[in-house]
């Protein structure tokens, strides 16, 4: 327990400094007011896309500062966080997790999969891009994209 | 019902309404810096509560009119406790429900609400955490009737207000064997009662750790607002409770404004420290799993078992 | 003219008169007239009580009407509030069973003996002498058995439920027989009078062994630990109003009886008495509670709360008995009154909830909570009728358990040095077991409300039930009428309970006052069950408001269930009453010990392929095991031995006789 506390002092603050706001927000996500509770949906993704969210949420590039979090259910949420091209088997479910959302409700597609079904465009297995299956209000590019990019994406939703 | 009394209660409804979400807030900043991360402001938690109150509510197909009214048993007991357990002033705005098993009651009653509100919605999570929170419940409830009992035993009284006052007059009691042990059983209880570390995690994701979590996993909008809000208010009020029990100074005994306003900053800076030290804490710790929890809390129960035993013994007749 | 005896009169001839027309009408006919006189009954019981109470003092012998010892009864204050119990139980349970009529319980015994079961219940708290107390108590004892074994064509289990009471009431019957006839060959004569007043100059081993005696018959009555086995058995195998008359009225009796014998025929009594009382009192109490939570069968889990709730009572008698003893007439006055209030709670309550799982029964067949579930659609004022009764048993404001266990705590914790290390060790330890009994409580209504009448149906005949027929609704109506008023306003039965306390122990005031506050007497403690529910209720309504205000108007949505984006859940995913409880059985694995077998079938062609699991858990009774199947194995052998004597031949039995004869006749002549 002593080590972990020299191990906390040592370390200090590790979170990067924030950079300066993205300019376009976007106008109908003013009414969440700088909170946004995000649910997180694998349609059909490498896991690419998982890991950089995953340290999006860490320490270094906390984005949870700017007022988003991922949280356990959907109807705790305001918004989808779509990885991957929407296979057959997820289109269904991501439906039903969208309609699970309490309105008002957003879908940030993750990853150039989510947007356009990238490398898994034409499959056998894939429906399509995630705004055939749901409407996608925030896409953020990149195979996979880089944490700030995400981050980014996000802050257009907080407005933070 | 005194002019102390009601002038407290109302302060106390304010402080606890209001400042609740800010002390969440502040736990969860004091984590966040402890893990090297920026943090997203003590505001947070209310920027939450107004987003969810502004969102739909949504009843799932199936359920009955105990799920919809369960947010609002919650959040009224916890309200009632809010405004007549000594937090502010020793003197209680409805003195005969200040009474210890009453406020212990009414924070179980709240529970129970939730507990049928998950056991109503038939899912399997549901289920799985209203029987935790029901075996944690068993355990928990005892533990704190006890634990407070041991206090009350030589009070002669079960008010809380008066076994405020005592310790005001008696400042010695508080290092008495009784007094340690009692609030060691407490600690534990509290950290179970508000579900936090090592007992339940409350920002877990995975559904099969989950207790508290799981029991309103189907809330949405409003509802969930109001359950959040009062996890908040609980919080607040069980640390405020531990607080004042133990160390009750600066609460305030007359009704004159440098006596209120003492009060209210002994109480603030009591229950932030508490919070402070809880969330400080939850940094070393990992959650214990499901079935050594019992075991924790059966040790807490003895230790209160144990002060209710030294308040006996050493308790002079009067 | 002495309104006590005009009422207990009125009683009595009802009661036989419906009994006699019960025999008469067609089956057709007789449930309304066997119903309306078993309410009159129960109404006539509750005028004489409640006349007593209020301070008319009531006695007559009637010399004639049994031969040798005569019959003579006496209304007091104590026996004047079980009448009104007793009484008023029997009236919701009489309008109920107009309704409850099936599997042939509008037969001709059953009708008959309902109205004089009742009338059993009204006359032993009356009796006034050992020998109309003894006919009345055996009178309950088999007007009972004869209920208990109403179904007893449709389920084996009822025969050996049966078998069960018979045999442990009878058994109690003994006890307290002994002990009373005991106490009788020390006094001039069998009435009550006479007992108190050999009871002065009584030798302690005497009034030792009688109290002992009594204790144990009485307590089997009540279904308190360790004489408690055929509680859980025949309650539930009764048909449920019957039910609710024997765990709501008749196990009070038991506790009637302690109190009557242990304060009033033998004054008081050495500390250890009461002491034996609360520690008894205490262990049935989280013992019973323990068995409830883990009971996934409706009506025995409603059984064994009976089981606490009666140790509960008996901790508030033990306290008050040591109290007593140690000369503090306050704090004993207090616990009595504790004890006295939760005898009415309780059987508020527990009336209450065994009507509503008689609905149930009436409506799914089942009492199995592991198939019910979704009740509350079908079947909407039976579910409120059981969540409310589960709210007054689970000691949660505003229910009625809680003001009867908070005063109860209040007599524990104020139960200070008075009387010594004794006191010092067990308070502590009572107040533990009963805020355990609390805690535990709430889970296992939690788990009967929650898991039987909400949630999804588990099964087709819950999907399909149907709400029961009116005047069974009628009945738990009344039942929960009472349960709220004794939860609200507890103030309207403190005048009795007080004097019932005060003439119990010969103190000099209630212990208990106040209108809206219950207020202690003698001691600092105030509660306001009305008060609190007020403030529950004007927080709610601002609180509505409130968030009207300030939260956005989005209406309402109706969506489906949150299945994580999957196919339907089905009820089969449901938490069953059995998992409900796991977690609970396994922090108590050391104390209820579980059974459990686990049998898995291969697949012929190889034994790594499994085809079938099954797995059957049993929380057997450990208190069973342990006292009863050792001495049931030594009757047995016993048996065995004795039937070795009889082979069957005559002969043999001559020779026995003949053997005996002469060895008679060596022992006279030796002794003379």
């Amino acid at each position: 327990m002593l080590s972990l506390w020299r191990k906390i002092r040592r370390t200090g603050r590790v979170a990067e400094p924030a950079p300066s706001q993205p300019s376009e927000e976007l106008s109908v996500a003013a009414e969440l007011g700088g909170s946004v509770q995000i649910r997180h949906v694998d349609a059909g993704s490498c896991n690419g896309c998982e890991v950089e969210i995953g340290s999006a949420f860490g320490p270094v590039y906390d984005a949870e500062r700017y007022g988003a979090r991922l949280v356990a259910s959907p109807r705790h949420a305001d918004a989808l966080l779509v990885t991957g091209p929407v296979t057959r088997n997820m289109a269904e479910p991501l439906r039903r997790t969208y309609e699970a959302l309490p309105e008002p409700k957003f879908v940030v597609a993750v990853g150039d999969c989510a947007r356009n079904c990238g490398v898994f465009a034409e499959a056998y297995g894939v429906t399509g891009a995630v705004r055939d299956v749901v409407p996608v209000d925030v896409e953020i590019a990149g195979c996979p994209p880089r944490p700030e990019e995400i981050v980014e994406g996000l802050r257009k939703l907080t407005g933070r | 019902m005194n002019a102390l009394g009601v002038i407290g209660g109302v302060l106390q409804f304010v402080l606890v309404v209001a400042g609740s979400p800010f002390l969440v807030g502040v736990m969860r900043q004091v984590r966040a810096r402890l893990e090297g991360r920026a943090g997203a402001g003590i505001g947070q938690p209310w920027r939450d509560l107004r987003k969810l109150l502004r969102k739909e509510s949504i009843t799932p197909r199936g359920t009955s009119e105990v799920f919809r009214i369960a947010p609002l048993v919650l959040v009224a007991t916890t309200v009632v406790v809010a405004i007549v357990a000594p937090f502010v002033t020793t003197a209680s705005a409805v003195d005969s429900v200040a009474d210890l098993f009453a406020v212990v009651a009414l924070l179980a009653l709240g529970t129970v609400a939730l507990a049928l509100a998950g056991l109503d919605t038939g899912t399997a999570f549901g289920g799985m955490g209203a029987s935790r929170e029901m075996t944690i419940i068993a355990l928990v409830e005892p533990t704190l009737l006890v634990s407070i009992f041991a206090l009350s035993v030589r009070v002669g009284s079960t008010n809380l207000g008066a076994i405020v006052t005592s310790t005001l007059q008696d400042p010695a009691r508080v290092i008495s064997p009784v007094s340690l042990l009692a609030a060691v059983a407490l600690v534990v209880v509290i950290i179970a009662e508000t579900g936090r570390l090592p007992v339940d995690n409350p920002s877990t994701h995975l559904e099969l750790t989950m207790v508290h979590e799981a029991m309103i996993l189907e809330y949405a909008g409003r509802d969930l607002g109001l359950v959040e809000w009062a996890s908040a208010m609980r919080l607040t009020a069980f640390l405020g409770l531990l607080a004042n029990l133990f160390v009750p100074w600066g609460i305030a005994t007359a009704a004159t404004p440098v006596a209120l306003l003492a009060g209210v900053a002994a109480f603030v800076i009591k229950v932030v420290l508490l919070g402070v030290l809880l969330s400080a804490g939850e940094v070393f710790l990992a959650k214990l799993r499901l079935f050594r929890v019992p075991e924790l809390l059966a040790g807490s129960f003895l230790l209160s078992l144990l002060a209710v035993t030294a308040s006996f013994f050493l308790a002079q007749p009067h | 003219m002495n309104l006590v005896h005009a009422g207990l009169g009125a009683a009595v001839a009802v009661g036989v008169l419906s009994a006699l027309l019960a025999l008469i009408t067609p089956r057709r006919l007789r449930l309304v007239p066997v119903g309306v006189g078993t309410v009159l009954v129960g109404a006539f019981g509750v005028l004489a009580g409640a006349v007593a109470v209020a301070g008319q003092a009531y006695s007559v012998e009637i010399p004639a009407l049994l031969p040798l010892f005569g019959v003579s009864f006496a209304v007091d204050a104590l026996s004047g509030l079980f009448l009104v119990v007793t009484g008023g139980v029997a009236i919701a349970v009489a309008v109920y069973g107009i309704g409850y009529a099936r599997h042939g319980l509008d037969g001709r015994g059953v009708q008959a003996v309902l109205p004089l079961f009742v009338l059993a219940m009204l006359l032993v708290p009356a009796a006034a002498s050992v020998g109309t107390f003894l006919v009345c108590w055996e009178l309950m004892a088999l007007t009972s058995l004869v209920l208990v074994l109403a179904e007893h064509q449709q389920r084996d289990t009822v025969a050996v439920a049966g078998r069960w009471y018979a045999v442990m009431t009878h058994l109690g019957m003994v006890a307290i027989l002994i002990g009373l006839l005991v106490l009788v060959a020390h006094s001039a004569d069998d009435s009550f009078p006479a007992l108190r007043a050999a009871a002065t100059n009584l030798s302690p081993v005497v009034a030792n062994v009688v109290f002992v005696l009594t204790l144990v018959g009485f307590t089997s009555k009540a279904g308190i630990l360790p004489l408690h086995a055929w509680l859980p058995r025949a309650h539930p195998e009764a048909p449920s109003h019957v039910s609710a008359l024997m765990s709501a009225a008749m196990v009070n009796l038991g506790i009637y009886g302690i109190a009557r014998v242990g304060f009033d025929l033998l004054g008081g009594g050495p500390r250890w008495w009461w002491l034996l009382v609360l520690v008894l009192g205490a262990l049935s109490a989280v013992y019973g509670i323990l068995q409830a939570a883990m009971s996934s069968d409706l009506k025995r889990l409603l059984g064994n709360s009976t089981t606490e709730n009666m140790g509960l009572v008996l901790v508030g008698v033990g306290a008050a008995g040591l109290f007593a003893s140690a000369g503090d007439d306050v704090l004993a006055g207090v616990a009595l009154s504790a004890a006295l209030l939760h005898v009415i709670n309780h059987a508020a309550f527990k009336t209450l909830l065994f009507l509503s799982a008689g609905s149930v029964l009436h409506a799914t067949g089942s009492r199995d909570l592991d198939a019910l579930g979704g009740l509350r659609a079908g079947m909407p004022v039976t579910t409120w009728g059981f969540g409310l009764g589960a709210l007054a048993a689970s000691a949660l404001p505003p229910g009625t358990a809680f003001v009867s266990e908070w005063l109860l705590l209040q007599a524990l914790i104020h139960g200070l040095p008075a009387s010594g290390a004794a006191t010092a060790i067990v308070m502590p330890v009572a107040v533990a077991a009963v805020a355990l009994t609390a805690g535990l409580a709430v889970a296992t209504f939690v788990k009967a409300f929650g898991v039987g009448f909400l949630a999804r149906p588990r099964s087709s005949a819950a999907a399909n039930a149907t709400e029961s027929p009116v005047s069974m609704l009628a009945g738990m109506g009344l039942a929960a009428v009472a349960c709220v008023t004794l939860a609200l306003v507890p103030s309207v039965v403190l005048p009795a309970v007080g004097s019932a306390s005060t003439m119990t122990l010969g103190t000099a005031q209630p212990a208990v006052s106040g209108q809206v506050t219950l207020q202690l007497n003698g001691v600092a403690g105030a509660l306001s069950p009305l008060l609190l529910t007020v403030a529950l209720l004007v927080v709610s309504v601002v609180l509505v408001g409130a968030v009207r205000l300030i939260a956005a108007r989005r209406a309402r949505r109706t969506a489906r269930l949150w299945d994580c984006g999957a196919g339907p859940l089905s009820p089969r995913m449901e938490y069953t009453a059995t998992s409900f409880a796991e977690p609970l059985q396994r922090v108590f694995d050391d104390v209820v010990q579980p059974e459990q077998d686990i049998d898995v079938t291969h697949h012929q062609e190889s034994s790594y392929l499994v085809q079938a699991v099954e797995y059957r858990q049993r929380v057997p009774d450990r208190l069973e095991r342990r006292l009863y199947e050792p001495v049931l194995r030594l009757i047995t052998a016993w048996g065995s031995v004795a039937r070795r004597l009889a082979t069957g031949s005559v002969h043999r039995y001559l020779g026995y006789g003949f053997y005996t004869v002469c060895g008679l006749l060596i022992l006279l002549v030796v002794i003379r």
